[in-house]
């Protein structure tokens, strides 16, 4: 379970999260969109610390994940991010082969049993239905695979160290529409086993994909319910203006 | 199955399952009507409201399907069809409830089961009983072949209702303290012929999926027969 309480985050001055309540449920698919500089990525990348690498950004407010409020200072942010893996908009493989790109996190945890490698590298990519187009040239470069297999690997890569959460940061934007939906087909599925928090422009992707959904504007969280609820029939004016395209 | 897929399958096995409902309650209007038997009446009526639920829970997910899928082509011809379609079959509910609920009518006695041989209800029964069920097998395999012959048939069953008519106005000459009753057999005539329309109307609709033409406003029958 994943419960935010009154997060406020700053940029030097600037506010960019503003008293953002909200709960996600473990195994399920959470969604946030908006426009662009409405803080959605900003609040996505709260939830592994990834913001904590910037210099003069502040954060109050409680970020309690499984019981433990993830901002104290008695985390091992090392260890928090171990739970927690993060997909970015472009493929960022390391110019290392398809098989050590998946034990990469393994192996910085000092996990270098060669069976035990194997059998992980397989169950990731098998998870990421990658497992069969790849199987066969495990030890060439990551770069000789598509974008979309780029990215499936990129999944495969953060879930090998088993983390229980998954934060996807516009996943397809980079990708054309068949790596779209495998990648879509792969949330569905992934969603069994891990809660996945992703940020889109793609309303659509939003819509079909999530069962809630964030609508961000300004730094506020505007609304935040279930997907069909705020795709047929959204409680705030401000939301139905920004998925029917009258602004945004 | 992609989810989207998933979702598609969902809305036809809902809409199997209300057709099934609809078909039956026809044929037990059928036996309710030629047999006497009011307490088949009263199950038609309660069973009308599943009728019901069938259509606002349908309706409801093809809303959902278009806001969360925003499906294009064949899929957003379906979705269309759909909606019309349950509309549809939810009237011809309507229909079976409401010759249900004229047994239970206490102005209208036992069949006169000459009459009823004269105007051939039993006939209309199963030929409105038999385009329904040929519609149902009609988009369940997708295939709009038997469109055609559908279409024929509800011309017969309006020609029987037409029929009717004269053989009605005698019987009242004949048995003018049976006016009221006759009336009354004539709008369970009538409801039938209705339902031959709807049946003609959910054959547009599956002319509009499987094969993207408009039969709407046009001539139909010809329309499908050029195919």
């Amino acid at each position: 379970m994943i419960k935010t309480e009154d997060i406020n985050f700053y940029y030097g001055d600037f506010q960019a999260i503003k008293n953002i309540s909200m709960e996600i449920e473990p195994n399920t698919v959470t969604a946030f969109i908006g426009p662009s500089g409405c803080g959605k990525s900003t609040f996505l990348r709260l939830f592994n610390r990834m913001n904590d690498l910037i210099d003069g950004t502040r954060l109050t407010g409680n970020f309690i994940i499984d019981g433990q409020n993830i901002y104290d200072k008695s985390v091992q942010v090392d260890e928090l991010r171990k739970n927690i893996g993060m997909v970015f908009q472009k493929p960022n493989p390391f110019p290392k082969s398809i098989f050590e790109n998946v034990a990469y996190g393994l192996r910085v945890n000092g996990n270098n049993n060669k069976k035990f490698l194997e059998e992980r590298v397989e169950e990731a990519l098998k998870s990421t239905a990658l497992w069969d187009e790849v199987k066969d040239k495990l030890k060439k470069s990551a770069f000789e695979l598509s974008g979309g297999q780029q990215q499936r690997l990129c999944i495969a890569r953060a879930l090998a160290v088993s983390p229980s959460i998954l934060l996807m940061d516009e996943p397809t934007s980079a990708l054309d529409p068949i790596s779209t939906s495998k990648i879509e087909e792969l949330i569905f599925k992934l969603k069994q086993d891990y809660t996945i928090v992703i940020v889109t422009h793609n309303m659509q992707q939003a819509a079909r994909i999530s069962d809630k959904t964030g609508f961000f504007m300004l730094g506020e969280l505007v609304e935040y319910a279930d997907t069909k609820k705020l795709f047929t029939n959204p409680a705030k004016t401000e939301t139905q203006n920004y998925i029917t395209g009258r602004f945004g | 199955m992609k989810p989207t897929e998933l979702e598609l399958q969902a809305l036809r096995t809902e809409t199997d399952e209300m057709w099934k409902l609809v078909l039956s309650q026809i044929e037990k209007a059928k036996l309710c009507y030629l047999s006497y038997d009011r307490e088949l009446a009263f199950e038609i009526i309660s069973r009308e409201k599943r009728v019901n639920a069938y259509d606002s829970k349908i309706d409801s997910d093809c809303e959902n399907y278009i806001a969360l899928y925003a499906p294009v082509a064949i899929d957003l011809r379906l979705i269309l069809s759909l909606l019309k379609i349950v509309n549809t079959l939810e009237r011809i509910g309507d229909f079976a409830e409401s010759i249900a609920r004229q047994i239970l009518d206490e102005d209208y006695p036992k069949i006169d089961t000459a009459l009823a041989e004269e105007l051939q209800i039993e006939t209309v029964f199963d030929t409105v009983i038999t385009m329904l069920m040929e519609c149902y097998i009609a988009f369940d395999t997708e295939n709009t072949k038997l469109s055609g012959k559908i279409l024929a048939t509800d011309d017969k069953v309006d020609q029987l209702y037409y029929d009717a008519l004269p053989i009605l106005s005698n019987y009242i000459l004949a048995n003018p303290e049976k006016g009221v009753y006759s009336l009354k057999t004539l709008l369970i005539l009538r409801k039938l012929e209705r339902m031959g329309d709807h049946c003609s109307n959910i054959v547009e609709e599956i002319v509009f999926y499987i094969d993207a033409k408009v039969l709407k406003h046009t001539n139909p029958k010809k329309s499908v027969d050029k195919q």
